[in-house]
Parts: C-alpha cells; sequence; structure tokens
C-alpha cells in the first residue's frame, strides 16, 4: 500500500462518515455512535433504506469531484457485479473508491 | 458561493419556446441558465448560456458542474430541446430514430439524473419536460416523434416516485402545435387538421406553455408531480 494510497483513504473514509452523519442528521436517525469503518451501509444492520444508500453514493460523487477533482462513478455495474458489496461497510466502500481513484491516477 | 435568485435551466433555449421562456424567468428576477447545440444570437442580462449537446453525458455533466459552482443551487429544469421528424414510418431511416431519441429520450434522462444531483442537496426542485399532443392524439407520420415523447411521459411519471422524497417535482406539459422551427416543415393542411380536432380550435402560444410552467414550478405545487398535462383541450 502506497502513502499516497494510505492519505487518500483516510480522506475518504472522512468523506463517507462526514456524509452519513449529514444523512442521519437530515432523516433523524438517531445513530448512536459514531460512524466509523465497520459502520454498515446496506443489510440489516444499517440505519440508512435505499433511497438513503442512492442519496449518500450522490453525495460522496460530488464531494469527491471536488475533494479530487475525479469525476467517479460509484454505482457501476462493475461494483453492482461485485460477489462482496463495495457498499457493505464504510470500510469497504473506502476501499472501493480508493482502488477507482488509484485507477484514474493511473490511466 | 450560493445566490438567493432561483436558478433556472433551460435546455433548447438558442430559439422558439426556450428562448421565450428564457426571457420571461430572467424578466421575473431569475438567474438564467441556458443550452443549445449552437450559439445563440442574442444576450440577456442574468443569463448564461452552455453549448450543450444534451445527449452528450459529459457535455450535461459540464454543464451541472459549471451551475453547481457558480451557484451552490438549481432550482427549475425545463427539458425544451427536442427534435422532430413528419415522415411516413416506410420512408423513415434509422438515422432519424438515433436523432429523435437521443435528443428527445437520451438528452432528457441526463438532463434530469444531473438536475436532481444538485437538486437533492437542498431538498427542492422542479422539473418539467415538454411532450406533445401527437402523443394522446397518435398523429400519422409522427411515430418516432410520439414514441419518443411516449417514452418521455414514462420517465416523468417514474421520476417522478423516484425523485419525490427528495423534494423534487417531475410533470409535463403536451403543447398543440405553435408556429415554431419544430413545425416549419410540416404542410398547413396537416396543421389545420390536427387544429380542427382540438377543443380550442387554434394554434398554441408560447404563453399557454408559459402558464403551465407557471403552475408546475411554483412553490405552492409540491403535491404535483408525474402529471402530463396537453394543451388544447385534447386528453
Amino acid at each position: 500500500m502506497s502513502t499516497l494510497f494510505t492519505i487518500d483513504r483516510d480522506a475518504v473514509v472522512a468523506l463517507i462518515t462526514g456524509s452519513l452523519r449529514d444523512l442521519y442528521e437530515q432523516n433523524g436517525i438517531a445513530a448512536g455512535d459514531e460512524p466509523g469503518e465497520d459502520t454498515y451501509l446496506i443489510g440489516r444492520r444499517a440505519l440508512l433504506d435505499s433511497l438513503g444508500l442512492v442519496t449518500l453514493i450522490v453525495d460522496l460523487e460530488q464531494k469527491i469531484e471536488e475533494t479530487f477533482d475525479v469525476a467517479l462513478t460509484l454505482a457501476n455495474e462493475r461494483a453492482m457485479s461485485q460477489k462482496n458489496s463495495p457498499f457493505l461497510t464504510v470500510g469497504s466502500l473506502a476501499d472501493y473508491i480508493c482502488a477507482l481513484l488509484n485507477e484514474q491516477r493511473h490511466a | 458561493m450560493t445566490t438567493d435568485r432561483q436558478v433556472v435551466l433551460i435546455t433548447g433555449a438558442r430559439k422558439g419556446i426556450g428562448r421565450f421562456l428564457a426571457e420571461r424567468f430572467a424578466r421575473n428576477g431569475a438567474l438564467v441558465e441556458g443550452c443549445s447545440r449552437e450559439s445563440p444570437d442574442w444576450s440577456l442580462e442574468g443569463y448564461t448560456h452552455h453549448l450543450t449537446d444534451v445527449a452528450d453525458e459529459s457535455q450535461v455533466k459540464a454543464m451541472m458542474t459549471s451551475i453547481a459552482r457558480r451557484h451552490s443551487r438549481l432550482d427549475i429544469v425545463i427539458n425544451n430541446a427536442g427534435v422532430a421528424a413528419m415522415n411516413h414510418s416506410l420512408l423513415t431511416p434509422a438515422a432519424s430514430l438515433d436523432r429523435i431519441f437521443d435528443t428527445n429520450v437520451r438528452g432528457t434522462f441526463l438532463v434530469c439524473r444531473e438536475a436532481a444531483r444538485l437538486m437533492q442537496r437542498r431538498r427542492f426542485g422542479r422539473i418539467v419536460n415538454l411532450s406533445t399532443i401527437a402523443v394522446p392524439l397518435r398523429l400519422e407520420g409522427e411515430a418516432l416523434y410520439a414514441a419518443s415523447k411516449s417514452a418521455v411521459e414514462t420517465l416523468t411519471r417514474i421520476l417522478a416516485r423516484e425523485f419525490g422524497p427528495l423534494g423534487i417535482t417531475v410533470n409535463a406539459v403536451g403543447p398543440t402545435p405553435i408556429e415554431t422551427d419544430l413545425i416549419r416543415g410540416v404542410p398547413s393542411d396537416k396543421i389545420q387538421k390536427i387544429v380542427d380536432n382540438l377543443a380550442i380550435r387554434r394554434l398554441g402560444r408560447f404563453e399557454d406553455v408559459a402558464n403551465v410552467i407557471d403552475f408546475f414550478v411554483r412553490p405552492e405545487s409540491e403535491y404535483v408531480t408525474g402529471q402530463v398535462i396537453y394543451l388544447g383541450g385534447v386528453s
């Protein structure tokens, strides 16, 4: 793992948790614990509904473009076809975004 | 920086109804963003033009990024850009199909999608798509145009459901023939035949379209979505 990747990943995790906090607040969701790497985004343990996840993805795409000046499409066919969904947790989503960012940088 | 003024995007704003609406919204104090594939031969205070082909995803995204960076908001979108072709189906080349569906369906979808991404930030948005009475009247010679606008109506109804929870309404207006470039090539007897079948027997006016748009976009219309209103008494 490169230094660049590590720095990016911390920033990406911060972007995701920040968006998640905003979404919880907008939708009156009492999250209890602060969102972190292990916070679920889909499935029974997730606090977001399907529309909430869509809103999170849209919000993240906009923030990634503003922060990294890269236009990423997160919910593409590749993401949807992966056996282990990259949208499962904050951590898995951060890994997925970092992988896409690195691909863009080396393209 | 977020402006206090309403920000309105009108596609196909270079001429015809699009230009009329751009001037009208600007006169009423809105910041108007317009687009078309060619530059307009006019300018207006409070109006910004984008050279954008609505069927081109990257161009639509670039236009929305520009609007977001300058205004941080988008309140109203009028999907007016459209192309028509009147021809018997047996004489219609596949190229016409691509051209009509690219602008009317693909373009409307791309603009709706990118606009909603921006609108959902403020949990407010009004999208109005342009249909036509050729859909309910099933006009001969307009198979592709009417089919493309049928798709626009279905998009309108389904996007209304998808965007509803985001505070965004999506509606459509279906004008009768209006004296624009869109019908310039249509024989006058054909137009007259259509007019004779209307409940109100006259050509449409830009003001008729604007009146329905005004209703759809007003804040009080937050409970009106997924609707298609035809002009001239067509149902």
